[in-house]
């Protein structure tokens, strides 16, 4: 228990322990200080100045986020010398951005542009526009990220971000002074930088200086295109964060209106992801079993998260061995698309364009993958973000709020609740459990396996299946890929199976997702929230099974044969490949 | 202008023996970028890869750090560095015309290194040497009281010393 110290803070008195900052103090008081650079546990350098307040006694303002509370403090948070100073430090930071908001990815969520309106900042220095006065890092090569340090304030956010979160530290601070820019190493592209795409610098960037990159337009084109068909499948975690862009709270389930807004948007077909999720454990499941019985390579790694393959392919590469063939969900409903589904509504796979709405920013690396598609075309041509079908949704004038939530309109579109759960940090490892055992043990199994849900970096357990011991981990976010692929090496532990996911708490906090402010992710625990839609889905699912899904049995039935079969290896598998950043 | 740099096994292994004494020590890595500067002259990005893979740190990091000193450079510097001060002192006795001087002399500007690698002019802040303005430095010796004459005479002597 923390000794208490007891303060005022605008007239407020409170009580808080005497470990907090002012900060923190302030917000128990009610009290909202401005505050841009702060990002609790991640980045508390104080580089910006606009949290300053004034404490009596003391010389000057200080920066509220790293002055620690003490007794008896008399704290002013709103005096006119702060008002004037944050006013000037958020004039000065204006006069280094580059005002596109029209068309910035972040128009309804610039946590910078807030403050400038908080403040009614003149924007005295927006004609110098001094952010010409230096180079400018404009990249967008690796078709996934787009860097533009013409938007950046330099709060240093996104380096920290990297630095704690994906372990990489791919971004950092490039020259001095007035030159500074935020960047890999020297203007370096970014898909040479070694980066995994993993989106948190997106998610911890106030501004737009980092983003995904923008595939609206090419949607909106393909979508007024008369000789084409649009097909769009939408991935599980986007259900359970879409409705966040649309004021609805943290941990809702909209998938009906999703589906009812693309319709409206003049989708010609849906598809639901789930479906090849399903696949996917088909096809992993039978490939562990295979691996398991015939004494092939272990442990089994999965292969759903394009981040942790990007992160596998560049620091890793010996363990490429042990990583599933499947392609991921979305690599497989792609292929599916354009081979299976195209026969199916009679069209030709280039008049089909395939689209997917993902939570992710390296789906839009990994679709662009040249062995992903054959004969010249793209299994997957255009990837969205939850946020960029939320712009569009907007952009539409769709009154999302009021639609009636509909069913998807395609075919594959059947789901059962494991292919709901692999959006889910453990969820893809229990999916394939429940297949799994069941197959081995040639009779009914649990459907749950709770030990590997939750958000602990690094989850392990033991099952028994058929007499023997299955040893499975469950590994996510960068940071503890590395740790758990360092314990590998040395551990006397015979893994069976491990799932991976590059993003902490898996796809629901991919880099893709809406953007939860800063204050809101200090008190919320986002992932948690949006875990429990996901879970829920799958409670209320009437086959909790992969293996029971009507549609996966019609699939093998009419097309793909059996899991492993030539065709589904043919268009369900790949191959991946070294890769040494720095190196172009 | 860009000149190449030769990064030979041996000034390489100058380097590692450098990185494995360093290592040692809490926070090697400014002594080995001091180090690195020293061996090759400057620290372009292939040698940054050595530095960021043998200290276990990111490519990216090392070249923030790089790229923040003015010590450091991350392309070739010339065989004879000349640095013209432009403190108070030496700026009101005139040092900004010994740097144009400089400049006009080797056809280049500050920052730059002339064609042939021999020279790379730069302006820096106080020396410390106010008592001698207007200073200049050539590699480690100090020139003060200078003039344009001192200063293209002394370009004369290396140039025809090399």
């Amino acid at each position: 228990m923390s000794k208490m110290v007891h303060l005022t803070i605008d007239g407020r008195y409170v009580e808080v322990p005497a470990h907090y900052t002012v900060l923190k103090a302030a917000e128990v008081a009610g009290i909202r200080i401005p505050r841009l650079c702060f990002l609790e546990g991640i980045h508390e350098q104080a580089n910006c100045r606009v949290c300053v307040v004034k404490i009596e006694g003391q010389r000057g303002l200080k920066t509220s986020c790293s002055t620690l509370v003490q007794e008896g403090m008399v704290v002013s948070s709103n005096n006119k010398e702060v008002y004037n100073t944050i006013s000037f430090n958020l004039e000065l930071l204006a006069g280094n951005h580059k005002f596109e908001c029209w068309k910035c990815s972040r128009e309804n969520s610039c946590e910078f542009l807030d403050l400038l309106r908080r403040f009614n900042v003149e924007n005295d220095f927006s004609n110098a526009k001094l952010f010409e006065q230096k180079d400018i890092l404009f990249n967008e090569s690796s078709g996934a990220m787009v860097l533009d340090s013409s938007k950046c304030v330099l709060c240093g956010r996104c380096v920290s971000a990297c630095e704690k979160q994906s372990g990489l530290g791919i971004l950092n601070f490039n020259r001095r002074g007035s030159k500074t820019f935020v960047g890999p190493a020297q203007f370096h592209n970014l898909d040479d930088a070694g980066c995994i795409y993993c989106g948190k610098c997106i998610q911890a960037c106030p501004t737009g200086a980092i983003s995904e990159f923008d595939e609206i337009k090419s949607f909106e084109r393909a979508l007024r295109d008369p000789d084409k068909t649009v097909v769009v499948q939408v991935a599980p975690a986007v259900r359970a964060a879409l409705g966040e862009e649309f004021g609805y709270k943290i941990g809702t389930n909209v998938e009906g209106q999703i589906f009812a807004a693309l319709r409206e948007l003049g989708v010609n077909e849906i598809i639901d992801t789930n479906f090849t999720a399903d696949l996917t454990i088909m096809e992993e499941g039978s490939e562990f079993i295979d691996r398991l019985k015939n004494n092939k390579v272990l442990p089994l790694f999965t292969s759903c998260s394009p981040g942790w393959i990007n992160y596998l392919e560049q620091y890793y590469p010996e363990y490429i061995p042990n990583v599933s063939t499947c392609k991921s969900p979305q690599q497989m409903a792609g292929a599916l698309i354009k081979t299976y589904y195209a026969g199916k509504i009679g069209k030709h796979a280039k008049d089909i364009v395939s689209v997917s709405i993902m939570p992710c920013v390296a789906k839009k690396a990994e679709a662009r993958r040249p062995e992903m598609g054959r004969d010249g075309y793209r299994d997957v041509d255009i990837v969205l973000t939850t946020r960029e079908l939320a712009r569009l949704i907007r952009h539409q004038s769709i009154p999302f709020r009021e639609l009636e939530p509909i069913k998807p309109f395609g075919a594959l579109a059947q789901y059962t609740g494991a292919a709901a759960i692999f959006g889910a940090t453990g969820g893809v490892m229990e999916a394939a459990l429940r297949t799994v055992t069941e197959i081995l043990e040639g009779h009914s199994t649990p459907v749950e396996f709770t030990d590997i849900r939750g958000l602990e970096n690094i989850k392990e357990a033991t099952y028994k299946v058929a007499g023997a011991d299955v040893n499975v981990a469950v590994v996510h976010g960068g940071r503890a890929i590395k740790d758990f692929l360092e314990h590998l090496k040395t551990t006397e532990k015979q893994y069976h199976f491990v799932e991976f996911m590059g993003c902490t708490g898996g796809c629901i906090n991919g880099g893709g997702q809406p953007i939860v402010p800063a204050e809101i992710q200090e008190k919320v625990d986002v992932r948690a929230r949006r875990a429990k839609v996901l879970y829920s889905i799958d409670e209320l699912a009437s086959f909790r099974k992969s293996h029971q899904s009507e549609a996966v049995k019609t699939i093998y039935r009419d097309f793909l044969g059996e899991p492993g079969s030539h065709r589904s290896h043919e268009l369900l598998h790949t191959h991946y490949t070294k890769k040494v950043p720095y190196t172009r | 202008m860009s000149l190449k740099i030769q990064i030979t096994e041996e000034k390489l292994a100058q380097l590692y023996g450098t990185m494995e004494a360093n290592k040692k020590k809490p926070g090697p890595l400014m002594p080995t970028l001091h180090a690195a500067q020293k061996i090759f002259g400057c620290i372009p990005l292939p040698i940054q890869k050595i530095i960021a893979k043998e200290l276990n740190e990111s490519i990216a990091k090392i070249n923030g750090v790089v790229t923040f000193y003015g010590n450091f450079s991350i392309e070739p510097k010339g065989k004879n560095i000349i640095s013209v001060c432009l403190g108070t002192a030496c700026y009101v006795r005139g040092s900004q015309g010994i740097l144009d001087a400089f400049a006009d002399e080797l056809k280049i500007k500050p920052g730059e290194t002339t064609a042939d690698g021999l020279f790379t002019l730069e302006a820096t802040r106080c020396i410390g040497a106010c008592g001698l303005a207007p200073v200049f430095t050539i590699n480690e010796t100090i020139q003060g009281n200078s003039t344009v004459q001192t200063a293209k005479e002394a370009i004369r002597q290396i140039r025809h010393q090399s």
